[in-house]
């Protein structure tokens, strides 16, 4: 099944492109439209897959919900144990998220510490009505108590493989590596 | 989707001097700073990354704005931020720097940000303690983080260093906000000039090689940027110049003697200003003055270097850590 050793695709450009569309259409029925809904994608995974469902909502609504991107980084908690500062991108919420219907997106949910820091990033900016939780691969191994309300596809993995997604133009795949020990 | 290029870390434990520094590195300080600028603007103004790390101020000199600046950027980062004011300390019962020194790392600081009126105290400090030594000013020497906003606002207003022409105004002599800006502007492409009384201008000047003029409608010709340096009042006793008046005559920047520089010349004050002896009508031309912006980017500059500095693995983890 695996075109290299310790490496098996998971979805090609066609089942990614139908998911999405899926997401998009889950994500209007959850919110009951586009009102004061907001698409906020986690740097850098997320950016891409928010930008591709904002565009399938508005080719089914007519509107584009507003679309921000935030870095995570600031909010980690394992600062104080890496070697050296992880660089910093440019977090842009154009808009108040006061009393709006955030969605976050990311690519891949797996021990949900960075869902976690996009949440107290998002406490910090200001009070969103809710919060809700949309990613493309749920590979599992939580260690928080966080769970995605939209999930593209459920994907059971162990922790010695990584999952690759790749959302370029012309280059869209979701690859399960198996990392050498 | 364009990310911006990845930035350069800091690899170093320390932020003594700017010759320490490449220019790489320089860069992402600015860069790193441009996403702590954001942070003002929103509802709550803090990240939690230096969380349950301690910062002192350890200031053997005056201070307003350095002090308050550093102790705004630690907080901003969840830092707890400790003052300490040496004439408000053991230093007066005649306790020795390093034991002062000491005392506060063993008292759990991570960072200890240091003024002194002694050129290299810093560095020498900074071969006695296993914490984070920042300088904020030492003797007649350096004074690194000013020079870093300093060149962060010029590269905001003017959107770029390289190329630029900087006429540095008044006590050349007497400053560190100089000697740091003058290396910081030369590593980053600037064309430096230093303008001010003989007395006032350090005689191995040329030798830094910096244009030298005693004469401001002279040195003002054709400048991008206008950096005034405080005229150090507290050391005039010792006869620099004839006299006050003369000198705000002569080297103090006016509506009409800020004409003689470029049309967009913008003009600089790392403060605090004699008001009437460096700068008179300041309001007259405030939308070219970014002396505020300096302050205002003195923050987001200072949080960047905590971070860069700071945010990593903790110094004695490092030096726990198997070979």
């Amino acid at each position: 099944m695996s075109p290299q050793g310790g490496l098996r695709v998971l979805m090609d450009s066609g089942q990614i492109g139908r998911t999405i569309r899926r997401m998009a259409h889950e994500i209007l029925e959850h919110n009951q439209g586009t009102k004061n809904l907001c698409l906020v994608g986690i740097l850098q995974g997320g950016a891409i897959l928010s930008q591709r469902i904002g565009a399938v909502i508005e080719s089914i609504e007519g509107i584009a919900p507003p679309m921000g991107t935030l870095d995570i980084t600031l909010y980690r908690d394992d600062l104080a144990i890496r070697a050296a500062p992880p660089f910093l991108r440019e977090s842009n919420i154009p808009f108040s998220i006061d009393d709006s219907r955030i969605v976050l997106v990311d690519d891949v949910l797996y021990t949900g510490r960075t869902v976690r820091c996009a949440l107290d990033f998002l406490m910090d900016l200001g009070r969103p009505s809710s919060v809700q939780l949309a990613v493309l691969i749920d590979r599992g191994h939580r260690e928080l108590p966080i769970r995605a309300d939209i999930v593209g596809k459920s994907i059971p993995t162990s922790r010695q493989e990584k999952v690759r997604v790749l959302l370029e133009e012309n280059n869209e795949s979701v690859t399960l590596v198996r990392m050498s020990s | 989707m364009n990310l911006p290029p990845p930035i350069h870390a800091l690899e170093k434990k320390h932020l003594l001097s700017i010759s320490d520094l490449s220019v790489p590195e320089i860069e992402g300080i600015f860069q790193t700073a441009e996403s702590f600028l954001d942070l003002s603007s929103r509802s709550v103004r803090k990240v939690p990354s230096l969380r349950g790390r301690i910062i002192v101020n350890l200031f053997y000199e005056a201070s307003t704005r350095t002090r308050t600046s550093f102790e705004i950027a630690g907080k901003r980062l969840s830092a707890d931020v400790i003052n300490i004011t040496t004439t408000q300390s053991s230093v007066v019962k005649g306790e020795s720097l390093l034991d002062t020194v000491r005392t506060i790392e063993a008292l759990g600081a991570d960072g200890i940000v240091i003024r002194h009126s002694s050129s290299g105290v810093p560095q020498w400090i900074s071969s006695q303690v296993n914490c984070h030594v920042i300088n904020a000013g030492d003797g007649l020497r350096e004074h690194p983080t000013q020079a870093l906003l300093d060149l962060f606002t010029i590269q905001k207003r003017k959107k770029r260093l390289s190329g630029l022409t900087v006429a540095i105004v008044g006590d050349v002599l007497h400053s560190r906000v100089a000697r740091s800006n003058i290396a910081a502007m030369q590593m980053m492409g600037m064309k430096v000039r230093v303008v001010g009384p003989p007395t006032l201008i350090p005689r191995e000047a040329k030798q830094w090689g910096i244009d030298v003029f005693h004469s401001l409608r002279d040195g003002l010709e054709q400048v991008d940027v206008i950096m005034l340096l405080r005229l150090q009042l507290e050391r005039q006793a010792s006869g620099f110049i004839p006299s006050i008046e003369e000198y705000s005559r002569l080297f103090g920047l006016s509506p009409e003697k800020l004409s003689w520089a470029a049309p967009d010349a913008i003009v600089l004050h790392p403060g605090p200003v004699n008001r009437g002896i460096e700068i008179q009508g300041e309001e007259m031309f405030s939308e070219r003055s970014a002396v505020l912006d300096q302050v205002h980017h003195g923050v987001a500059v200072r949080m960047a270097i905590l971070y860069l500095l700071m945010a990593g693995g903790r110094p004695e983890e490092e030096n726990r850590a198997p070979a």
